[in-house]
């Protein structure tokens, strides 16, 4: 028998062809193979392979030392770290993280595959132009100057707000900020990212209910779980990595699983319990599970008591949700849902996970409130092993949100007073009224003149409407005329026929982006339209805060491929163009027109006091990657050594200052800690009374408080009212004093000295209040059960309309004259959309990654055998999908029980076809990607949420042909 | 001397495919060739389990059987390894594959199919441990490295393992004993179907 050889022998027989010709200035493992002429390539090699067909660079460049970077995956939001080996500045390898705290080593499909990510070949180059439909390369300087020229004469001839600032959740923290800060420096509030279509209803909803709109504990603290609730998230393939935890508590707890989905996902076949319900009727379905929990009195009383306000009302509306009604509505048996409440109620303390499926709704912010009734009711929160465990998508979507990277925010949700341009204004020393003279003004309806600088901006979901709508409608000068797409996959978002009409009456279109995106490609434009080379996160390097709160530290793994640059980069270069670089970064040091990003990170930790992100020095975020072997994997707290005590990456808020050294907070609104060791309490956001009732906690407060009950939010005035002023150092009382007096409160305090001494006394310096699952401002105080606007059941308009038309940021906005319509007789199954594990967000970036592509190559839409015999559709045709605003794709039929009778489903990754129509031509060449496909999104209709404009893209009607 | 086995656990794995991208990105296998795949049965029904599937490295492997050129061998600690030089590429390998493991990078009849390609266990071959030449024809030899197969290294659940045989067993076996007892009640979950 053959044995180990000892010597070489003549290589096998070679050839190899390998497929776009990768650029001169970057160095890949397979370009570093040419010479051996063994290099692999993707689909145009498929049929000339032959055996010896691994080719490893280290094989090649053997000798060469292998350096170890770490740095974080770049797709979804569990944070899983990347042990990169790099060798002569090549990145060879990748190994498994096994030190993370978070991930253990593992990765999905997409993490184990981020190497091709970075040396990939279909990036997008060069900075080019789109010039009489060619595209033509140019160098950088010469895009920022003609780019900046129109734009300056744009903001001269239609104003600051014509130009809008779509910006990423791909972005690092530091990034992110900067980013937030520029289009304030430019002058405007039309600046968004990609939250706002994924969570924003979340956001919205969660902090509206107990102060914070972030995940409340970990995916690690899911090892505590006695239960684990999924309602429309299907993490198995969204978030593979938290399965892992999740299916820990599976077997160790014996947790029951309950995933309640319209369609039987990947992780429902891991469910112990699986609930099917019709998409749209998530309030329903929740109401319909509370009803069984206030009948047999299994709610806990005694929290409710001490720390929720509103719970009798939502009681009364639950009334209405009896199991007839409940089964009418959701088609959901009562007999399972009482099975549901049962084992949410005898297995405490329970998860409770939701993704996309709840937020993107016209009534996603009812959604979100109604399952935080849930888990308010069954006493969930504030506890190991509970909580809202709201898995985010993007790898910083969580950063770029609490960087508000929004159109209603400035940075660390400060909102748009003049209260909070002030701060941010003293944070960044900057004239206030030098600011206020970059905004634009419009006429209110009393004729005064009203600053568009406190006046939220256009969405990303409706920016399309920013220019397609007649301009006497917009609450803004003029119409949006140009677009920067900063990171941004435009067939995310619904309505894509119209985008294109907007896409082709915009003066200039940006996109700045490692890939060209569809936006490249969408459009007939022959002019007019800029394609500028972002690095990956790979390339750069700084801060990203996952879906738990935690801060990790990405490396530079490799320089820069091709003629790319960094965001923050490109942003000063920016800034430079339009003459405000030196106020934007005068505490910041740049070299080479490249931002220092320590001093990034230094700047907001100087004013991000609202939640919390001002401990986190970028040394101590660091000193944590470098030592996550010490992290607890479950309490994901250090055990002994210098960090002993912290909790892994900081999770905010990390109240402070960084010499202050608070250990992070794990789990929101735990008071079985003190605030100096990651407790907290619900927080004091909505005033101290409503109508005459108490809204601050009654008795329930964090271990070692002195105050022994509920307390509003700290002031200087509290603090010595309290006779805890004498606390303060000389500094910081000086500090304080410059800001308001007495009235300055430990949001603007910039020396944290009133959160110092307020954590001390064992106190949360955002006070002390109960959970409201009321919420007044709201549209529906009590979330309601609202059909959908294009609903299958026009049978339950009548009982549970939508909202009636109104104007919500600045646009307006469409509910009733919408769901008047019935389009069921030709339009009768109900659409919904997702994700599938291969691929992320728009799928430019992974479609064009060859290990992912090849296990996903068609658009295709998931239909029941019962609808697909009917229409004589087989697995495997091509059919065209129907919506009634008259869009068409044309993708392959998967027929499959997955799905319901009468309902269809999408995923929403490709992009490239339209209508029928391959566009795969209209990519500069060797940057398509080498999978194509119709998007979802050209098919999704019109609707938006009716507080954070969220687009609706989980409920809409289609008709199903066979082409 | 350890055994070196594989084990996929179906209660755990999800489909997610990072073995089979991570095995790619590891030995820069070609579009087309599958060393490792996943494979789902009863795919949208209850009931769904996925498995992921390579050359399980038998003890008494079917594929050293029939190959007419002999080009198969087994280490010391169970891999079942070839030789492409050998390998004429007639397929026989495939069809006594349990596992269906062997893969061609050309589709066709007898030599055309061109030499086989399978999971080597990140074992690399014949040639000399960590040469390039074993690099260029087998991928990274990762058991040379001190290291485990990439694909199980990787696995998102932790579903796929790979390693000593016995260390294996004994890591299932503690699974398989958490989800019998669960709570601390035992067969309770078997007994009255809902937990808890």
């Amino acid at each position: 028998m053959l044995r180990k050889k000892t010597s070489g022998v003549a290589r096998g027989p070679l050839s190899s062809s390998f497929i776009g010709k990768a650029a001169e200035t970057v160095v890949d493992r397979r370009a570093f193979l040419r010479g051996s002429g063994l290099a692999i390539g993707g689909l145009a090699t498929a049929a000339a392979l032959v055996g010896s067909n691994v080719t490893p660079a280290h094989a090649v460049g053997a000798g060469a030392a292998v350096e170890i970077k770490k740095s974080v995956c770049t797709h979804c939001s569990v944070g899983c770290t990347v042990v990169a080996e790099v060798q002569n500045g090549v990145w060879t390898g990748q190994e498994p993280g096994w030190d993370s705290p978070i991930n253990l080593g593992a990765h999905c499909a997409k993490g184990a595959s981020v190497r091709e990510t970075a040396s990939g070949e279909r990036r997008l180059k060069y900075p080019m132009k789109l010039t009489g439909g060619k595209w033509v390369r140019m160098s950088w300087d010469d895009a920022i100057n003609e780019i900046g020229d129109q734009m300056l004469d744009i903001r001269e001839k239609s104003g600051p707000d014509s130009v809008y600032w779509l910006g990423s959740a791909k972005h690092s923290n530091e990034q992110a900020y900067l980013f937030r800060k520029f289009y304030a420096y430019w002058g405007t509030n039309n600046g968004d990212h990609q939250a706002r279509i994924c969570h924003s209803t979340t956001v919205a909803g969660v902090a509206n209910t107990w102060g914070y709109g972030a995940m409340t504990n970990s995916y690690n603290d899911m090892h505590n779980s006695k239960a684990i609730f999924i309602i429309g998230g299907n993490p198995a393939e969204a978030h593979p990595v938290s399965l892992m935890h999740v299916l820990k508590a599976k077997e160790q707890n014996n947790a029951p699983v309950i995933v309640c989905d319209p369609r039987f996902t990947r992780t429902a076949a891991h469910a112990d319990e699986y609930v099917r319900f019709r998409p749209g009727s998530d309030v329903a379905l929740i109401w319909g599970i509370m009803w069984h929990i206030f009948d047999n009195k299994w709610e806990d009383k005694e929290f409710i008591r001490q720390r929720v306000y509103g719970m009798e009302d939502v009681v009364a509306e639950v009334k209405k949700w009896d199991p007839a009604e409940t089964e009418r509505v959701t088609g959901v048996p009562g007999e399972q849902l009482k099975r549901v409440a049962k084992i949410m109620a005898n297995n405490r303390p329970g998860t409770f996970v939701w993704c996309m499926g709840g937020t993107q709704h016209t009534n996603g912010n009812n959604n979100t409130r109604a399952y935080c009734a849930l888990q308010l009711a069954l006493g969930n929160m504030g506890t190991a092993g509970g909580g809202a465990n709201i898995f985010r998508g993007h790898c910083n979507v969580q950063g770029a949100t609490d960087f508000c990277v929004l159109s209603h925010s400035l940075p660390g949700y400060y909102g748009l007073s003049a209260g909070a341009w002030k701060h941010w204004a003293r944070v960044w020393d900057e004239d206030i009224d030098w600011l206020k003279g970059r905004f634009d003004s419009i006429k209110g309806k009393d004729g005064k003149s009203k600053s568009l600088m406190n006046m939220k901006g256009i969405p990303v979901s409706r920016w399309i409407d920013g220019v397609l709508e007649d301009k006497d409608n917009i609450d803004q000068p003029d119409n949006l005329r140009a677009m920067v797409f900063w990171g941004h996959a435009p067939n995310s978002q619904t309505r894509l026929k119209e985008m294109k009409t907007a896409m082709e009456k915009l003066d200039l279109m940006v996109v700045i982006d490692p890939y060209p995106t569809v936006s490249a490609v969408l459009s007939d434009r022959t002019d007019g339209v800029y394609l500028l080379p972002a690095t990956t996160q790979f390339e750069t390097y700084g801060s990203v805060t996952a879906s738990n709160r935690s801060l990790q530290w990405r490396e530079k793994i490799i320089e820069p491929s091709f003629d790319s640059l960094p965001d923050h980069t490109i942003i000063y270069k920016f800034a430079k163009k339009f003459g405000f670089a030196d106020r934007m970064f005068r505490k910041i040091k740049v070299t080479n027109d490249e931002p220092y990003v320590e001093d990034v990170t230094r700047e907001f930790n100087g004013g991000m006091w609202t939640i919390g992100y001002t401990g986190q020095s970028p040394e101590r975020i660091k000193a944590h990657m470098a030592n996550q072997h010490v992290f607890d994997r479950t309490t994901l707290q250090a055990v002994g050594g210098e960090l002993d005590g912290e909790y892994y990456g900081l999770p905010w808020p990390c109240w402070g200052t960084a010499e202050m050294g608070h250990p992070g907070t794990p789990l929101l609104y735990d008071t079985s800690k003190p605030v100096a060791e990651g407790g907290l309490c619900f927080r004091a956001r909505f005033g101290v009374e409503h109508e005459g009732n108490n809204l601050l906690a009654e008795g329930s407060y964090p271990v070692g408080s002195e105050i022994k009950d509920g307390y509003p939010e700290f002031t200087m005035g509290m603090l010595k009212k309290l006779g805890w002023d004498g606390d303060l150092t000389a500094d910081e009382r000086s500090a304080i004093e410059k800001v308001a007096g007495d009235k300055t409160n430990w949001k603007v305090d910039l020396s944290g000295g009133i959160q110092r001494v307020a954590i001390k006394h064992g106190c949360a310096p955002f006070g002390n209040a109960k959970a409201r699952v009321k919420v007044w401002t709201f549209p529906d105080p009590i979330p309601l059960h609202r059909e959908p606007l294009y609903t299958s059941r026009r049978d339950l308009v009548a009982d549970y309309p939508t909202y009636s038309d109104r104007k919500l940021y600045r646009l307006p906005t469409l509910y009733k004259s919408i769901q008047d319509v019935d389009h069921t007789a030709a339009y009768p199954m109900i659409l919904t959309s997702g994700r599938l594990v291969e691929y992320e967000g728009g799928g430019d970036e992974t479609r064009s990654n060859p290990w992912l592509a090849e296990l996903q190559q068609d658009m295709f839409v998931e239909m029941n055998p019962f609808d697909a015999n009917g229409k004589n559709i087989r697995n495997g045709d091509m059919v065209w999908v129907k919506t009634p605003e008259g869009a068409q794709i044309k993708v392959m039929a998967q027929v499959t029980e997955r799905v319901a009778r009468g309902v269809a489903f999408l995923p929403f990754h490709f992009g490239g076809h339209l209508e029928g129509k391959d566009l795969r031509s209209k990519y500069p060449e060797g940057s398509d990607p080498y999978v194509l496909g119709e998007s979802a999104n050209t098919a999704f209709t019109y609707g938006y949420d009716s507080v954070t404009l969220m687009q609706e893209s989980k409920c809409s009607l289609c008709t199903i042909e066979r082409v | 001397m350890a055994r070196m086995k594989f084990l996929c656990d179906a209660e755990r794995c999800i489909e997610c495919n990072a073995c089979v991208t991570a095995c790619k990105n590891e030995h820069e296998v070609p579009w087309g060739v599958n060393r490792r795949r996943v494979v789902t049965i009863q795919d949208g029904k209850p009931g769904e389990r996925s498995i992921s599937v390579a050359c399980m490295h038998c003890s008494d492997a079917p594929c050293m059987a029939v190959c007419p050129v002999d080009c198969f061998y087994q280490t010391e600690q169970g891999v079942v390894l070839h030789s492409k030089d050998l390998c004429i590429g007639c397929g026989y390998c495939f069809y006594a594959c349990p596992f269906g493991a062997p893969q061609y990078p050309q589709a066709g009849n007898y030599g055309s199919r061109g030499k086989m390609d399978k999971c080597t266990f990140c074992a690399g071959g014949p040639e000399d441990d960590m040469s390039s030449l074993e690099f260029q024809k087998y991928g990274r030899n990762r058991l040379a490295e001190g290291k485990l197969p990439i694909c199980a290294e990787m696995c998102s659940t932790k579903a796929l393992l790979a390693g000593d045989g016995d260390q294996v067993s004994n890591i299932f076996r503690e699974r398989i004993v958490a989800r019998g007892f669960g709570s601390g009640a035992w067969g309770w979950g078997t007994a009255y179907s809902i937990k808890g």
